[in-house]
């Protein structure tokens, strides 16, 4: 198997990088993503890979120097967070479109303003409905195995979409973990070369690149990029398969923790689902039947396969680490959305948590697991976790 | 116009193969026509360098064309307008040294060929 | 030397990198000035175009009247897209996936450079990826219907900044963009104007081969914004060079060198008049307008000619 080294998320992000070893990256510093990019100009500066790093001078230059890379024919990659996510949107609505498979590391940190820069998940949940193919991690083995996932799924023919591998910022980015760091030619060989032939590289054969598009032709362009999009599932599935031969683990739309016979569910992404798992373990060990249900793919979003999950539990608790002001929270609405269309609906509560940076406790958990089973919820009515006032 | 694709047709990518704008013939914007007299011209190749729709075609001749003052001009000589594509800007008439290219409106000259 | 004869072949052939169809105004001075640069490049050549007239004439799905790789992503980002194909060429060079050699060329108009194009140029020049930028310059967001940009001139009419009862149009000057990318300390900066045709491919070679980035800033008269006929488009060029509004200049190596010096300047007006944008300067109150413009012409001329005779370097 691999070799286990004690290090933090961003760092993996980066290991997963080397061994990629992309033809470009182009980075801007935003904190907690920057440790990413630090570690890769350190395997860059020794030679470990001879990838051409471009220090670009703002996230939007970034992504749009990535863009041409990719365009270009290369396989390029970036890494950001939070306000650089936010500053780059223009050029990340448009990558989808263009159809370029670019992989980029999103370090979730909370939006301004207020200006913070500790965890939440306001940053990605801004750009869900763009096109980009979302992934979230729990740990920094997550983070890890999700890139090498993603520069395959995402460069798949089938799809040839741009994909985000989420990680918590600081609680996962800068946190240090044993991670299994797998076999370089093992891994070399599963993540294989881009293919040049859609390059602007190739003289040979010219081509012009995001024309205009009047009325007459938008609408179809969408479409088809929405037909992409429904295609990733099933490569998913098959390119998951293929690198559950390399670690021996699966990959699942979405972790399922003790559901099996749960009275009680809890949602929730990314590093708080390690939490919940020893708070659901703590109410287990009272005898109380509660699990949990961890999204990893979120875009596309897998509503049948969670409706088929989810059918038999009689409560649910959505946990989100981010607000949609004046609207019911994301995660939440797409866990709504995902079991509207069973006869027997569970009962539902939203609770909104974590916000810039703001730890939760496994006791908090156990409070909402309590709260669940009391049956004393309110749809309509987001609930705020570890709120004074 | 052909007609429109369905999205499944669309190819991947918002992409186009190159020089696909031949097939647009902007000619039909035109209200001034350009009438060149060959007789009078030089080939100095103005017209051609300032035509802003690559509208005046040019080759290359040995033995050369006759022109202005009836002298054979060789290398590289302009050829008759295109009005696939002619807008009718009439930047070709305006800086002719020569005076050689003149503008006439559109609509004569299809009556006049109209008379043929 | 090249010739016009050349240049010729190479613009109007089948090899020509850009082609007829396209949807540019009758006269519009850009078709000229593109292709004349895109012949002066000997190697293949990959073109990241802004958002603005070149891109949207040039490219309306499913017509392109590009014959030669090209690419569009937004309005403000020709040079990082243009930074980041460069790295990808070298990157694939480099591991022996393509051959053959390139030269990559940004275009933005002035709105795209002047403004918000403005970082991704500087950071781009500053970066020294190997590529050129070329700015049209029609002193105005011309595919829009004439706003200002920081081109626009002094005493110029836009639809932002217009011309009215308590105000003459746009009270500022405009900025030195081929100074501050000078001060790049780049090998090349050419300013060209799109009627001398020799001078313009001349300087598009030297962008094209110098060893860093390079940029070529050409004034763009535009028919349509600037208003006047359209057969007059060459002719307002070579006014803004004999009025000295628009000197033709290299900046190479950081060394100024005139091409041009109008033994008798015309006066500024020469230029304006005509020029639907500038009719107002011509009614009564406005004459200061025009005499400070003349004002700002001479200095900025003997200013010029004082950085070219001290040959300080940039």
């Amino acid at each position: 198997m691999g070799v286990k080294k004690a290090i933090t998320g961003a760092q993996a992000a980066a290991e997963a990088m080397r061994q990629i070893n992309p033809d470009v990256v182009v980075a801007y510093p935003i904190t907690p993503q920057t440790p990413i990019v630090e570690q890769f100009a350190e395997y860059v500066a020794d030679g470990i890979v001879d990838t051409e790093m471009v220090p670009v001078e703002s996230e939007h230059s970034a992504m749009s120097a990535t863009v041409g890379a990719e365009a270009a024919g290369a396989r390029a990659m970036s890494a950001t967070s939070s306000q650089g996510l936010a500053l780059m949107w223009e050029i990340v609505a448009a990558t989808p479109g263009l159809r370029l498979p670019i992989v980029m590391s999103l370090v979730n940190r909370a939006l301004s303003a207020p200006i913070n820069i500790h965890c939440d998940h306001s940053d990605v949940m801004g750009v869900t409905t763009v096109g980009w193919i979302q992934i979230f991690s729990e740990n920094a083995q997550e983070v890890y195995e999700n890139l090498l996932l993603a520069i395959r799924v995402a460069e798949d023919p089938r799809v040839q979409l741009p994909a985000m591998v989420n990680q918590d910022g600081f609680i996962t980015s800068h946190a240090v973990e044993p991670v299994e760091i797998f076999d370089d030619a093992l891994v070399r060989k599963f993540v294989g070369v881009r293919s040049l032939d859609r390059a602007l590289l190739d003289v040979e054969h010219p081509k012009s690149v995001g024309p205009l598009v009047l009325p007459d032709y938008y609408f179809e362009f969408k479409r088809a990029q929405e037909e992409a999009m429904s295609k990733v599932f099933e490569v998913y599935r098959e390119v998951g398969t293929e690198l559950s031969a390399i670690t021996g683990k699966q990959y699942p739309f979405f972790e399922t923790y003790r559901t099996d016979d749960a009275e009680a569910v809890v949602v929730v992404l990314n590093s708080a689902a390690g939490t919940a798992k020893a708070a659901v373990d703590a109410m287990r060990a009272q005898g109380k039947k509660v699990g949990m249900l961890k999204p990893i793919l979120f875009r596309p979003f897998p509503y049948a396969e969670i409706r088929d999950a989810l059918k038999d539990a009689p409560v649910i608790g959505v946990l989100d680490r981010s607000m949609d002001f004046g609207a019911y929270a994301p995660v939440y609405t797409e866990f709504r959305n995902a079991l509207w269309e069973l006869d027997k609906r569970p009962a539902m509560q939203s609770y909104i948590y974590g916000l810039g940076g703001r730890d939760i406790m496994t006791t908090e958990i156990e409070a909402v697991f309590e709260e669940l089973l009391s049956g004393k919820v309110d749809p309509e009515h987001q609930r705020y976790i570890g709120l004074r006032g | 116009m052909s007609e429109r694709k369905a999205w499944q047709e669309l190819g991947l990518g918002v992409e186009l193969p190159a020089a696909t704008s031949l097939g647009y013939k902007t000619g039909g914007w035109r209200v001034l026509r350009p009438v060149w007299n060959a007789s009078e011209c030089t080939h100095c190749m103005i017209c051609v360098g300032y035509c802003p729709d690559m509208a005046i075609p040019v080759r290359q001749t040995d033995e050369g064309v006759p022109g202005k003052g009836g002298r054979v001009f060789k290398g590289v000589v302009r050829l008759d307008s295109n009005l696939d594509y002619c807008k009718g800007c009439g930047i070709c008439a305006h800086e002719c040294p020569t005076k050689c290219i003149s503008m006439i409106r559109e609509e004569e000259a299809e009556q006049a060929a109209c008379k043929l | 030397m090249p010739t016009l004869q050349e240049i010729a072949l190479k613009t109007s052939g089948a090899d020509a990198r850009i082609v007829s169809g396209h949807r540019m105004c009758s006269g519009c001075s850009i078709g000229p000035l593109i292709k004349t640069v895109l012949a002066a490049s000997d190697k293949p050549v990959i073109v990241l175009s802004a958002t603005g007239c070149l891109e949207v004439v040039t490219t309306i799905y499913p017509f392109t009247a590009w014959n030669t790789p090209w690419m569009h992503v937004t309005f403000e980002n020709a040079a990082s897209v243009a930074a980041g194909v460069e790295a990808a060429y070298k990157a694939l060079k480099r591991r022996g996936r393509i051959e053959g050699d390139v030269n990559i060329l940004a275009v933005g108009g002035d709105g795209g450079t002047y403004d918000i194009g403005f970082q991704a140029l500087s950071g781009a020049l500053e970066r020294r990826h190997k590529f050129m930028y070329l700015v049209y310059d029609n002193e105005g967001y011309m595919n829009t219907g004439n706003q200002r940009s920081g081109a626009t001139p002094f005493g110029a009419s836009t639809t932002t900044v217009p011309a009215g009862k308590v105000s003459f149009g746009k009270p500022q000057w405009r900025k030195n963009l081929v100074e501050i990318v000078a001060a790049h300390r780049i090998p090349y900066v050419g300013q060209a104007a799109v009627h001398n045709t020799l001078d313009l491919y001349k300087k598009a070679q030297k962008g094209f081969n110098a060893d860093g980035p390079t940029v070529l800033a050409v004034l763009q008269p535009c028919t349509t914004n600037w208003s006047f006929d359209p057969a007059l488009t060459m002719l307002y060029s070579k006014l803004a060079v004999e009025t000295n509004f628009w000197p033709l200049y290299e900046v190479e190596n950081g060394v100024v060198h005139i091409n041009t010096k109008p033994s008798n300047r015309k006066p500024i007006e020469d230029f304006l008049k005509g020029q639907t944008r500038f009719r107002h300067l011509f009614k009564p109150g406005n004459e200061h307008v025009i005499a400070e413009m003349q004002t700002m012409i001479d200095d900025e001329w003997a200013r010029l000619l004082k950085i070219e005779e001290s040959g300080i370097q940039f």
